[in-house]
């Protein structure tokens, strides 16, 4: 067993498992989508991207590719939730929190395309 | 450039993550704690503030707490978030610090600049293999004519000294091994511009190796070998390598000449000399006796052979039989640094010395002592060593053989004109005498230092206007070429040596015979000759004067007024 595989393989999985937690619930809800939720989701996004930097296989850079597409829809859900709640301070209207869930949910596929990229490359290795 | 990003990256990963966390910990605890507004209401920052909070706390140390005054529990949390930052940030420093600093980035960055240059290259150059006395020497001389150069060495040192050398033109030196294809490779051997390969190192092997590479990948370019062994030159020449250079058998070729046309051996010497040395003086080696040759090595084995051919009686004197061979000679077991061999040799009446032992102590010995027994020998001695330079000539010897010296000038010459060696080929067919006209008309070409010696290619683009010129049926002359643009009664300071054309040679043209377009030209002159003759070939108003000894004017309103006189008068 290689420490480092445990914990490159733990940020993935928790990336999309947190990414799922924060997506579900009804869309329009903002009682259903909690934003320390998307705190969590964020941050462990960006550690996997960089734990995903320096390596040059092909499959490395795929994994760093979904991991920088991921990041940039969950840049903009922030973006999004920072300007509804303090720049033109409309609050979380129905609006708003569906937009963000959306940017999430389309992180979310892109973390998925990141785990499926994974299982292939162990189910591949068979060591 | 992918290499350094990936470098980059690896070396980045674990500062990286080490800020992020430190970051989202501060920012985590600080939306956590209660704070107290102005009016003593409990508020909880939210992630935006805490984000724009942490971010100029952990580059700067605060503005100040916004969006309130904090409470003391914030407080806390703040100092403790604040150690913590500065801590990742002087971490993540200190790693790209670190990163620039290591050799192996150092490299990998020196490398890929290296590889930018090359592949930037526009213009032909010559790749040397090896940057030791010979490599320095070529690369002096070929810059300083204003050609490219790239060098490989496998010696860091000295490719670091190459930026530190006052050399006219950039040289770009990499630092690896020649014998490994991939250097070669990112040197530019296959690079469009490519126009030769040089090896000049100090292994046959290796030199063998970078000939075998550069044949293979890159046929079309000119591969130039120095080779220390007969066995090597056979094999180098047995797939094709374009020249071969034995500094042992060209030194005794010199020699051979020297023998037989003294005048044409001077002449070899002053066009194939470095610019801006001075003219050397006539040697005249005897023939009226036998000659002494210390040292049976390859070089005595060279000289050797070439004395004989000449009808000279050789004495060899050589310290150790059993390795170097026995030689057919007259032979004298020793060194030839103790008087009582050399006199066994019969120095008293010898007509010249060879000191031709690979030790350059033993070699100024023996001269010394064989000079002590016999004050007219004539002495020829081989220098090893680029130090010794001052004290070889302080013996002041009628020749002097040193192999890296022989090799950069024969490369140089091989490089910039090889047409000198066609002509030098056909002079050797000449009678002396025509050689010594020829030695006195250039001695009063450039009185004190060796002549300028250029190649010309009468060919589009080069010297376009004289090639445009003939190419329309214009008629231009030898004659012509050689007068001055400023004064067209004077003549230049210059010779044409040789014309070629397709499969004709013409040695020493005569003025009246007419140029064509597509003819190479070898002249040699002094400099300003040369300056001044380019003018002629490229600028169109200068070439009719010259041409017709009309100064016709450009413009249409100076030409309408001039046809206007023309017609008038």
């Amino acid at each position: 067993m290689n420490p480092e595989k445990v914990v490159f393989g733990f940020f993935i999985v928790l990336a999309l498992t947190l990414n799922f937690g924060f997506f579900v619930g009804e869309i329009e809800n903002p009682e259903h989508h909690h934003v320390y939720e998307l705190f969590a989701v964020v941050v462990v996004n960006l550690i996997a991207t960089v734990l995903k930097f320096g390596d040059r296989s092909q499959m490395g850079a795929l994994l760093l590719a979904t991991s920088l597409v991921a990041i940039l829809q969950l840049i903009a859900a922030t973006l999004v939730w920072a300007f509804a709640m303090h720049v033109n301070g409309v609050g979380l209207t129905p609006a708003v929190t569906a937009s963000i869930v959306s940017l999430s949910g389309g992180a979310m596929l892109a973390n998925v395309i990141s785990v499926i990229l994974l299982i292939i490359e162990t189910v591949m290795l068979r060591r | 450039m992918e290499n350094i990003v990936f470098l980059i990256l690896r070396r980045m990963r674990q500062p990286l993550l080490t800020l992020l966390l430190v970051y989202a910990i501060s920012i985590l605890g600080l939306t956590l704690i209660p704070g107290r507004d102005a009016d003593g209401n409990v508020w909880y920052m939210t992630f935006f503030h805490a984000f724009y909070f942490v971010s100029y706390m952990a580059t700067t140390i605060g503005f100040g707490e916004i969006p309130y005054a904090f409470s003391d529990a914030q407080r806390l949390w703040v100092s403790l978030a604040l150690y913590a930052s500065v801590i990742a940030w002087i971490y993540a420093f200190g790693t790209i610090l670190a990163l620039v600093q290591d050799r192996v980035f150092q490299e990998a960055i020196a490398e890929n600049r290296f590889a930018r240059r090359i592949r930037r290259m526009r213009e032909p150059f010559h790749l040397v293999c090896g940057y030791g006395e010979t490599g320095t020497a070529l690369v002096k001389s070929l810059t300083g004519r204003g050609q490219h150069v790239v060098v490989i060495d496998i010696d860091a040192t000295r490719t670091n000294i190459i930026q530190l050398q006052d050399l006219r033109e950039f040289v770009p030196a990499l630092h690896g091994d020649a014998a490994i294809t991939r250097h070669l490779q990112e040197a530019g051997l296959q690079h469009p511009c490519c126009a030769g390969v040089v090896a000049l190192t100090d292994s046959n092997e290796v030199n063998l190796k970078i000939a075998l590479t550069a044949k293979l990948l890159n046929p079309k370019i000119k591969v130039i070998c120095r080779a220390d062994s007969h066995d090597v030159e056979a094999n180098m020449a047995s797939f094709g390598t374009d020249y071969i250079v034995d500094p042992f058998d060209t030194f005794a070729g010199q020699l051979a000449v020297a023998l037989q046309a003294p005048c044409l051996h001077l002449l070899q010497r002053w066009l194939t000399g470095r610019e801006g040395s001075s003219l050397s003086e006539p040697v005249y080696p005897p023939q009226d006796s036998h000659w002494i040759v210390c040292g049976y090595g390859r070089f005595g084995k060279a000289i050797c052979a070439r004395l004989k051919n000449e009808g000279i009686r050789v004495v060899v004197v050589e310290a150790k039989p059993e390795l170097a061979g026995r030689p057919a000679e007259d032979f004298v077991a020793g060194r030839g640094t103790e008087a009582n061999t050399l006199q066994e040799a019969g120095v008293e009446h010898a007509a010249g010395l060879v000191a031709g032992t690979d030790n350059d102590a033993n070699n100024l010995s023996i001269v010394m002592t064989a000079r002590a027994l016999n004050p007219e020998l004539f002495v020829v001695v081989r220098q090893n060593q680029n130090d010794n330079h001052d004290i070889i000539a302080a013996v002041d010897a009628d020749m002097v053989m040193h192999p890296s010296a022989i090799i950069a000038d024969k490369i140089r010459v091989l490089l910039a004109t090889p047409m000198l060696y066609e002509f030098m080929s056909l002079a050797l067919y000449q009678e002396d005498s025509w050689a010594c006209e020829l030695a006195s008309r250039v001695t009063a070409l450039v009185r004190e230092e060796v002549p300028t010696i250029r190649e010309w290619l009468l060919v589009p683009g080069e010297n376009g206007v004289l090639h445009e010129f003939l190419s329309h049926g214009g008629a231009f002359a030898v004659r012509d070429l050689l007068r001055d643009p400023w004064q067209r009664e004077d003549g230049l300071n210059a010779i044409v040596l040789l014309v070629r054309r397709r499969n004709d040679r013409i040695l020493l043209p005569d003025p009246d015979t007419a140029l064509k377009s597509g003819d190479r030209l070898l002249l040699c002159g002094d400099r300003t000759a040369f300056t001044r003759m380019h003018w002629t070939v490229s600028h169109r108003h200068t070439l009719d004067y010259v041409k017709t000894g009309e100064d016709r004017p450009q413009s249409w309103i100076w030409r309408a007024w001039y046809r206007r006189r023309r017609y008038s008068g």
